[in-house]
């Protein structure tokens, strides 16, 4: 073992807390954020269902992050609005 | 007015069993009626580490569930006549484990004694939250280490959110718990110092217990260690930092085991 050999492993407590800063900080915008996204998903869900049945599963919501603008994907999946509605009252609302 | 108290770490065997029978004597030693309640349901501990694993004849899930009273399931310790100890069922499942139930069992606790120490389980999972809900005060169990100290890190945020104190905007008054510490490993740079972990978490720090062999041979023994042992140098640092829970304000030392030039440089003030 060499001088720069004891001397690497001696100092690797500053390693750990630059590596925890680094993980932290990045970790509890993720987390806040995955937080945002569950309550966007329960809000859009009761804001489409008081007008169309829809499935819990059928909202689905993405968020890409980039490192200037973040994209946030909203994709609902609705029921044939044809079907389940009778031909007269999809004309009058039209 | 009684304190629930949750110790708790996400990470498992940094020493949340250990703290909560070492804090729990601590208090009841200080007059204080103390209940330690192990909420790690299949994988009960404390009562093992506090020596009373053959007095086990009801638990948790027994009260929970309405098979047993409170005052049945309850251990009392043969040292201290102040300390109880409420186990954890080690057979049943641990979705035995209601809300309702512990809500209710958690309000008898509260009438009958001033502290109420709730021992959860390693993880983020159903048991940790049930643990942490009526906490008004949590013991964050951290090693200066990577993985434990991110963990904790996770746990804080769920004391922040999960808890029915946050619910309500209230908060909960979370300190850090410093153990396995070896001041002189972390003085030559070898291992976190108490100032890193503590501006990485930024909570109050409570204690700082230092890595020692009294821990093994008080848990060998089946005592909380503050009794086992009440001189050595972990029982000091737990009894400091259980004047510290009650309000008291005590320095910050992380005590040595030998004395002299050694247990001077480093029994000193750090933090």
């Amino acid at each position: 073992m060499n001088l720069i050999s004891l001397f690497r492993k001696r100092s690797s407590a500053p390693v750990a807390r630059e590596r925890l800063q680094v993980l932290l900080s990045h970790e509890r915008s993720v987390i806040g954020k995955s937080d945002l996204i569950a309550t966007l998903q329960e809000e859009i869900l009761a804001v489409i269902a008081k007008h169309v049945a829809v499935d819990r599963e059928a909202v689905q919501i993405k968020l890409d992050r980039g490192d200037k603008v973040s994209m946030l994907e909203i994709d609902v999946e609705v029921p044939s609005l044809i079907s389940k509605k009778p031909p007269e009252q999809l004309r009058a609302s039209a | 007015m009684a304190k629930v108290l949750v110790v708790t770490s996400g990470k498992g065997g940094v020493g949340k069993t250990t703290s909560t029978a070492a804090l729990g004597a601590a208090l009841a030693q200080s007059g204080e009626n103390v209940v330690v309640v192990d909420f790690d349901v299949g994988l009960r501990n404390l009562d093992l580490v506090m020596g009373a694993e053959r007095r086990v004849v009801f638990d948790l899930i027994n009260v929970v569930q309405g098979d047993a009273k409170l005052s049945q399931a309850l251990i009392r310790d043969k040292r201290i006549d102040n300390l109880s100890l409420l186990p954890a069922s080690q057979t049943r499942d641990k979705d035995a484990l209601t809300i309702e139930g512990v809500d209710k069992v958690v309000g008898e606790l509260r009438e009958k004694f001033d502290w109420v120490i709730c021992d959860s389980p390693a993880g983020i999972e159903r048991g940790a939250l049930l643990a942490m809900r009526h906490a008004d005060m949590a013991v964050v169990v951290t090693n200066p280490e990577v993985s434990s100290v991110r963990d904790s890190d996770r746990i804080i945020g769920m004391l922040d959110s999960k808890t029915l104190r946050a619910e309500k905007g209230d908060r909960v008054d979370k300190h850090l718990l410093l153990t396995r510490y070896d001041p002189m490993r972390a003085a030559r740079n070898e291992m976190l110092k108490t100032e890193d972990v503590l501006e990485i978490l930024s909570i109050p720090l409570l204690g700082i217990i230092p890595e020692s062999e009294e821990v093994l041979r008080a848990s060998n023994l089946g005592a909380p260690v503050t009794l086992n042992n009440p001189i050595s140098a972990p029982a000091r640092a737990y009894f400091d930092a259980a004047k510290r829970l009650r309000g008291e304000k005590v320095e910050v030392v992380v005590p040595l085991e030998r004395k002299g030039l050694i247990g001077r440089l480093f029994g000193r003030r750090v933090a």
